[in-house]
């Protein structure tokens, strides 16, 4: 039986007909008791289980996850990993995160297949140019790699764009992080159910929470389409779906869900190199190990539980994209779909305490979750193994609207998840 | 593309609506009020997965209206001006 | 030779009009008529393409949409790389290169991948490639990714038209099922659509047998179209349902081939029947990918179709009853056939000429570029040069699942079938899982049925009736050889099997661990294989595995039908001026401003640009300058709660101000940032205009409307946006009344009938004109508000008679360094997303406003309470030094690392004042005016000291000079 990946070891199943590897989580009946809960089976309540039993050495942990595993966000993301953020609370959360990333295929032994191919934020204007001025120098200031491109360095990363004098939205320059790429959605989620998994948590599919048990005013447990489990300590990593738990659980949250879709072209040889954001024309997009050219854009503007793409927006993406680059007008439009983000006022996430004592909250990741999957998971795992805030969780709590507090990147730099 | 009745102008497009909150949250006013009804009149939202009441403006007309709808099959349920008359 | 075009027949082909395009560098001949496909079998070139993982050589299997295989790249102006050559009709002069091949399909460099397979299974990458790192490797596989390339030197040959499209009653397929629902909804009054991804209407009755009505299909078909036709219908070919969207919007892509880009419909019918059809399977053996393998059912189309025989020695193998006429018309056109039927019993009558080998599989194929013969699976070998087969049908019912249809097993048919109604849709026809035409025009009477009554009737099949009897044949764990499941992703068995090992048991998971089902034909011939096997591995029923997600496009879009017309600045249209040729003739240089088109100098290109604005800016001071303001807010508020409104919706107090006064004031957002700040004019007790700021106007009048509907009620207050109602021009500078006592503006200047901050009104040429005096340079200034298309003459005249003054023209620019020597604002550029009116020195209505406002609470709260807030300062630096850079952040050192206090917003060199000049939020900045900061930009630092915002005229003077 084969339980480490490696070269040396896919060498030899190849000898043996790849009939020696083991699952690469177990999937066993859920427990009547754990240490610890956590709802949801995305990358943040895979990764928060992977830190509780790494970091805590607490392994007496379920994962209950109502459909599969990483099939909620994490696994309908365009993946873009990065960590130019412009306040300092959000510069330790991604940075840590970023950080993770970096170390991540070699602590997990899965290949997350993280792609520094690096990021531009395009500025379309001298106001714009002034922002991204603004941008660059504080996350310096806070130790993060980024550079202000000229339009020339942007001709040098993304060739293909579109510098003719006429564009729409021409190019004066933009934030650089070199570090910035993208990673491989599927393995984040996997990569982190398998080792947690080795570690002794259960991952339990098709296990829905449909309530929460509370006695004596806390959390004691959750009931779900699986029957009753019970824990002192319960996470919540549900996303977009984080307002239908905590109305069960008797709170609201300033959360609105939205779709947010994504698409691809049909597979071509490389043609673009980097991840290229355009504010202008509304779009980021980047090239998969695949092929695919992978196409994000903005929120639907109707708030939805409907996981699904719609065409106006679709629409006006695809316009942006074409304006960005016209020879992808060659290409045709393979596969179109959305997520349901949960969205936060000041696009930050909400990571802490919640109203209902023994359950903790991890959400409010809106468009930009996957990214920081290592450090919400580090956060949540921290949580739950303590009951309390670290200094880098503490920003993130939900207290700040009564506080006044906001964390809003948009508002500070223009530039949102 | 979905279609939403403007209490006012009929069936258009979504294209032509701006979403603006739940319906029925109401504003606590005063310099005074305690944090939480402010917080919660600000920032907390119902987000129902389900029929929904909500407020919305269309940007054609102007016109702020409440729309009950479902947000998983997106079913428009009715239409109301804030004044009371149903969309046609 | 195998493959050829027979001497005679092929009813899509048309002889007289013979083609030649090329093929990886070879020229190949076709007729008019042809795909691509059916010439390259004509001429009987087997590979026509690579999988994308091994390189496996691949043949044409199919005839149409479900095509794995066949891409091929299009060049030239109409260039779409991965385009199936099945759907593709061939054209003269066509440039098409097979894809992810070097130098060709039949010699491709990387075919030595192959070999090896074994140790690179499905997902075979997250489990190598970790050391040393990823970095190392990833150049290399990434460079080896994709199927075919982009065109760098195509330019767009033009954009692609979109159409909005009402009808009664959509029909998707134009097969016997669509035709019959079309006509017999049309003969129920109803307006129908009919459209079809292929060229010609009939759908499978293109090459199955059948009579209808008594007549042989071709004239049925002609027929119908003709009712439908002369019935003012509306019969789309060419053009394919990719996706059915909210409220049953449907998505349509017409195709051309005339040079136009396709055409994007967007079509709302009020029913949709969907005669969508069905795929043929696969069936499993090994070396079931070799060229030279096809569906049964396409073979049969390019015989009829296309006179193309596929082979000569043909092994025809089947689980259903589909393929014996097949068999027999492939006999029948010179084949030698053996029929291979799974089956022993209930099995059709042999056909002529065909031998039969019943109760067998095929074990395997054999053949290194192309099929050579075969085994059964009781060891017989055969001889071919092409393998035909049938697996069943897959009804296509994409998109009824995409409208959230839920899926129904069948045993009986061994494929989903739709499962319980979705209102507004019907499913008629194979894509319903029926098979005789009888059946099919059984569905077409049920689909109508609910659209009332019609006065046609229905068609009935007179002839021989298509029979299925099909038993499962699905790929089974354990199997020997490499047998495919999805072919252009090469996924196998043992890829399966693998992923049912890992514990990737779920549908979805399966999919994204194998990639099964995610190539360009997005699983058609291949998922329900797939997940068949994965039933049979787990020990589940294939519905107990269940699908996964159907998701538009049904088959790839063009790009550019979704952009349509949205290109250069129909993509995001910008607002201009009333005046913009008139400033274009004097030299303006336009920039875009917020969403608005304005000058930004008067001549000055390039290098010239800062001496050009330098000037604009020095002059304004000396004498007088004009200014085309008119993107300026102009938003009345009516009625009479109209100055409690005001009162409510400002930061500030307004309604104490007089009829005939302004007050300058800030707007906030309910969480008390500063949202817009400008002058409030009170025309009379009941009537204001908001002057916002240009790029806020729209968002301004929304939140007017809001808060009136919402707390005023519409009777109290009328809100009218009257922004590009009115030009606004304006006089500004010591000289500003002097000249335009030049003019007859139909009412005295005198600063006592027109004092700063009023407004007075006029008349010029016989035009209401309101002016108001308020400055936004800190010099004496008029804003003369006149209708906009009235706007012109008066423009000429202020500059005819500015010559005697040495006035001056300015652009936005220079007002920008004016309005910054005075320490004047520019909400979002001077502010950000964090700031309040206390942060900008306005603390008196936070401390003392007894009433409520927009925002008000929000000012109380911890945040808005601390000490080490940014607030707006100036910074100054020595007069020999460039400006500051706008984005340079005021830094402090603590703890051994640097912080941001704060960063500098507008910087400019002041010509007036021989010095530069810069505005700037900084931490406590308000209590540290006199203080020396170190100030960094990209890493390099520099001092400034901090002063009070206003550099220049502190005391005013100049307002009333
Ligand atoms: C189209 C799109 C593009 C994006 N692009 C990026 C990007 O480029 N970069 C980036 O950083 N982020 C991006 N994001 C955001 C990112 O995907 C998310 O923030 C992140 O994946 C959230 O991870 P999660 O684990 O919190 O949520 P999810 O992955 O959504 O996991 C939540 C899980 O909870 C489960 N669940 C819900 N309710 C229950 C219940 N009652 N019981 C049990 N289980 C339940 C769900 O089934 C789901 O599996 C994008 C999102 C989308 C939709
Ligand atoms: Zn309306």
């Amino acid at each position: 039986m084969t339980r480490r990946y490696s070269a040396l070891s896919l060498f030899k199943e190849g000898l043996a007909g790849q009939t020696g590897w083991k699952q690469a989580w177990r999937s066993p009946e859920p427990k009547p008791t754990y240490d610890a809960i956590i709802i949801g089976g995305g990358g943040h309540g895979l990764a928060t289980a992977y830190y509780l039993a790494k970091n805590h050495g607490i392994t007496r942990v379920a994962v209950l996850e109502k459909g599969w595993i990483g099939g909620g966000n994490t696994g309908r993301n365009t993946t873009v990993v990065r960590s130019n953020y412009y306040y300092p609370e959000s510069v330790e959360l991604y940075g840590l995160a970023h950080r993770l990333y970096e170390g991540l295929s070699k602590d997990l032994n899965y290949n997350v297949m993280l792609s520094q191919r690096g990021m531009v934020n395009l500025c379309h204007s001298t106001a714009e140019m002034e922002i991204g001025a603004r941008t660059v120098n504080a996350m310096q200031l806070n130790g993060i790699d980024a550079e202000l491109f000229s339009s020339e360095d942007v001709r040098r990363v993304a060739p293909i764009y579109n510098f003719s004098p006429d564009a729409r939205f021409p190019v004066f320059g933009g934030i650089w992080q070199g570090r910035a790429g993208t990673a491989r959605h599927d393995a984040v989620a996997w990569g982190y159910a398998r080792a947690a998994s080795r570690l002794g948590v259960d991952i339990i599919q098709n296990c829905e929470i449909t309530d929460f048990i509370v006695e004596g005013g806390r959390c004691r447990g959750v009931q779900t389409t699986r029957g009753a489990i019970r824990a002192e300590r319960i996470g919540m990593a549900v996303a977009g779906h984080s307002s239908v738990l905590a109305t069960k659980a008797g709170f609201r949250l300033p959360i609105n869900s939205y779709a947010l879709q994504a698409c691809v072209s049909e597979p071509v040889k490389p043609i673009l190199d980097t991840v290229v954001l355009s504010p202008g024309c509304g779009v980021y997009v980047s090239q998969s190990d695949k092929g695919e050219i992978v196409i994000g854009g903005g929120l639907d503007r109707v708030p939805s539980y409907a996981q699904r793409g719609n065409l106006p927006k679709l629409e006006t993406v695809i316009a942006g994209l074409l304006e960005m680059f016209p020879i992808f007008g060659q290409l045709k439009l393979m596969r179109q779909w959305a997520g349901i983000v949960d969205v936060v006022p000041d696009s930050s996430p909400i990571i802490g305490p919640s109203p209902l004592p023994n359950l903790f909250l991890n959400c409010g990741w809106g468009t930009g979750g996957f990214k920081a999957i290592p450090s919400g998971g580090t956060l949540l795992a921290n949580l739950l193994a303590t009951g309390k805030h670290n200094d880098i969780s503490r920003p993130f709590d939900l207290d700040r609207f009564a506080s006044g507090r906001l964390i809003d990147e948009a508002a500070g730099s223009g530039i949102a998840h | 593309m979905q279609l939403f009745p403007c209490p006012f102008c009929g069936p258009r497009d979504e294209t032509e609506f701006h979403y603006g909150g739940d319906a029925g949250n109401a504003r606590p006013d005063g310099a005074e009020v305690p944090i939480e009804s402010w917080t919660n009149y600000l920032y907390l939202r119902s987000n129902p997965k389900g029929t929904a009441r909500e407020i919305w403006v269309h940007m054609s007309c102007g016109e702020f209206f409440v729309m009950e709808r479902d947000t998983v099959t997106h079913k428009v349920l009715s239409s109301t001006a804030l004044g009371g008359e149903h969309a046609a | 030779m195998s493959a050829a075009r027979l001497a005679t027949g092929g009813s899509a082909i048309d002889r007289s009009r013979p083609i030649r395009f090329s093929f990886d560098g070879a020229s190949v001949d076709g007729f008019a008529g042809d795909t691509i496909a059916s010439a390259l079998l004509a001429n009987d070139i087997a590979v026509v393409g690579r999988s994308f993982k091994y390189h496996r050589p691949r043949g044409i299997w199919g005839a149409g949409v479900e095509e794995p295989n066949a891409l091929v790249d299009i060049g030239g102006p109409q260039a779409s790389p991965n385009t199936r050559a099945t759907t593709e009709p061939a054209r003269d002069g066509l440039v098409a290169k097979s894809v992810n091949a070097m130098p060709n399909a039949l010699s491709d460099r990387n075919a030595f991948l192959d070999r090896f397979a074994r140790f690179i299974p499905a997902a075979f990458y997250y489990k190598t490639f970790m050391w040393p790192d990823w970095h190392m490797f990833e150049p290399r596989i990434r460079a080896m990714a994709g199927l075919g390339k982009v065109d760098t030197d195509w330019t767009s040959p033009g954009t692609a038209d979109q159409v909005n499209h009402h009808c009664d009653v959509l029909v998707v397929g134009a097969g016997p099922a669509g035709l019959a629902t079309a006509r017999m909804a049309a003969g129920a009054g109803l307006s129908v659509t009919l459209v079809d991804d292929q060229r010609e209407p009939g759908g499978s009755l293109g090459h199955r047998a059948g009579e209808i009505d008594g007549k042989p299909v071709a004239m049925w078909i002609e027929e119908t179209v003709a009712v439908l036709t002369a019935g003012g219908h509306l019969i789309l070919p060419s053009t394919t349902a990719f996706g059915i969207y909210d409220h049953d919007l449907v998505g349509l892509n017409q195709r051309h081939f005339d040079g136009r880009r396709d055409t994007l419909w967007r079509v709302r019918p009020r029913h949709i029947v969907l005669a969508t059809g069905a795929i043929e399977r696969p069936l499993p053996f090994a070396n079931n990918d070799l060229p030279g393998v096809l569906s049964a059912d396409a073979a049969l189309a390019y015989l009829r179709r296309h006179a193309v025989l596929v082979g000569r020695r043909v092994v025809v193998a089947t689980n259903n009853d589909s393929a014996y006429e097949v068999a027999a018309a492939l006999a029948e056109a010179g084949a030698d056939v053996t029929l291979v039927d799974i089956r022993r019993d209930g099995i059709p009558e042999t056909p002529a000429k065909v031998r039969l080998v019943k109760g067998r599989a095929l074990a395997a194929a054999m053949g290194r570029l192309r099929v050579e013969g075969v085994t059964l699976d009781d060891g017989t070998r055969l001889d071919a040069d092409c393998v035909l087969v049938s697996g069943g049908w897959t009804p296509t019912i994409h998109l009824f699942g995409q409208a959230k249809g839920k899926l129904a097993w069948s045993g009986a048919r061994a494929a989903f079938l739709p499962g319980d109604p979705v209102d507004g849709i019907s499913v008629a026809g194979a894509a319903a899982g029926s098979v005789s035409l009888s059946e099919v025009f059984a569905d077409a009477r049920t689909a109508v049925a609910p659209l009332g009554p019609t006065t046609a009737a229905l068609p009935r099949s007179t002839g021989p009736e298509a029979t299925g009897g099909i038993v499962a044949a699905w790929p089974v764990p354990g199997s020997k050889g490499r047998i495919w499941i999805d072919y252009q992703n090469d996924v196998t068995v043992k890829d399966v099997e693998l992923a049912a090992r890992e514990n990737f048991v779920s549908v979805e998971h399966l999919k994204r661990y194998t990639t099964l089902g995610m190539a360009t034909d997005q699983g058609k011939t291949s998922n329900l294989p797939g997940l068949a096997l994965m039933a049979g591995i787990t020990g589940r029923t294939v519905p107990e595995v269940g699908t996964t997600t159907y998701r538009p496009p049904f088959t790839p879009v063009p790009l550019a039908s979704f952009a349509g017309a949205r290109v250069g600045e129909l993509m995001a249209p910008v607002r201009r001026l009333p005046l913009e040729s008139v400033h274009r003739e004097s030299g303006a240089i336009f920039q875009e401003y917020g969403g608005w088109l304005r000058p930004a100098h008067y001549g000055g290109r390039g290098a010239d640009t800062d001496r050009a604005i330098q000037d604009e800016a020095l002059r304004a001071r000396r004498s007088v300058a004009l200014f085309d303001g008119s993107t300026l807010g102009k938003i009345e508020v009516i009625g009479p709660k109209a100055a409690a409104f005001v009162d409510f919706l400002y930061y500030n107090t307004m309604s104490t101000l007089k009829p005939g006064r302004c007050r300058y004031g800030f707007m906030l957002s309910e969480n008390g940032v500063v949202f817009d700040d400008g002058v409030l004019v009170r025309l009379d007790e009941h009537r204001f205009v908001v002057s916002c700021s240009s790029s806020h106007v729209a968002a301004v009048h929304a939140r007017l409307e809001e808060w009136r509907q919402d707390r005023f009620g519409r009777d109290a207050v009328y809100i009218h946006n009257a922004t590009s109602d009115m030009a606004t021009l304006t006089v500004s500078g010591p000289n500003a009344r002097k000249l335009l006592e030049t003019i007859d503006l139909g009412r005295s200047l005198d600063d006592a009938d027109l004092p700063h901050m009023a407004i007075g009104h006029g008349s010029y040429g016989g035009d209401a004109v309101r002016i108001a005096r308020v400055s936004f340079t800190g010099d004496r200034s008029y804003e003369i508000s006149i209708p906009a298309d009235r706007a012109e003459p008066l423009w000429a005249h202020l500059r005819q008679a500015g010559q005697a003054f040495d006035a001056v023209v300015i652009g936005l620019e220079a007002l920008m360094i004016l309005r910054a020597e005075k320490g004047f604002i520019v909400i979002g550029k001077d502010t950000d997303g964090t700031t309040l009116p206390h942060d900008l020195g306005s603390e008196g209505p936070r401390t003392k406003r007894q009433t409520e406002y927009v925002g008000r609470r929000s000012l109380f709260t911890e945040e808005a309470s601390r000490g080490d807030r940014l607030q707006l300062v100036g910074l100054t630096v020595p007069s020999g030094e460039a400006p500051l850079p706008t984005g340079a952040h005021g830094i402090k050192r603590e703890s051994g690392r640097l912080h941001s206090q704060g960063f500098v917003t507008s910087s400019y060199r002041s010509p007036t004042l021989g010095r530069p000049i810069a505005l700037a939020l900084i931490e406590r900045g308000a209590a540290r005016h006199g203080e020396t900061i170190e100030v960094q930009h990209l890493g390099k630092v520099r001092t400034a000291t901090i002063a009070a915002p206003c550099a220049f005229d502190p005391a005013g003077d100049r307002l009333h000079a």
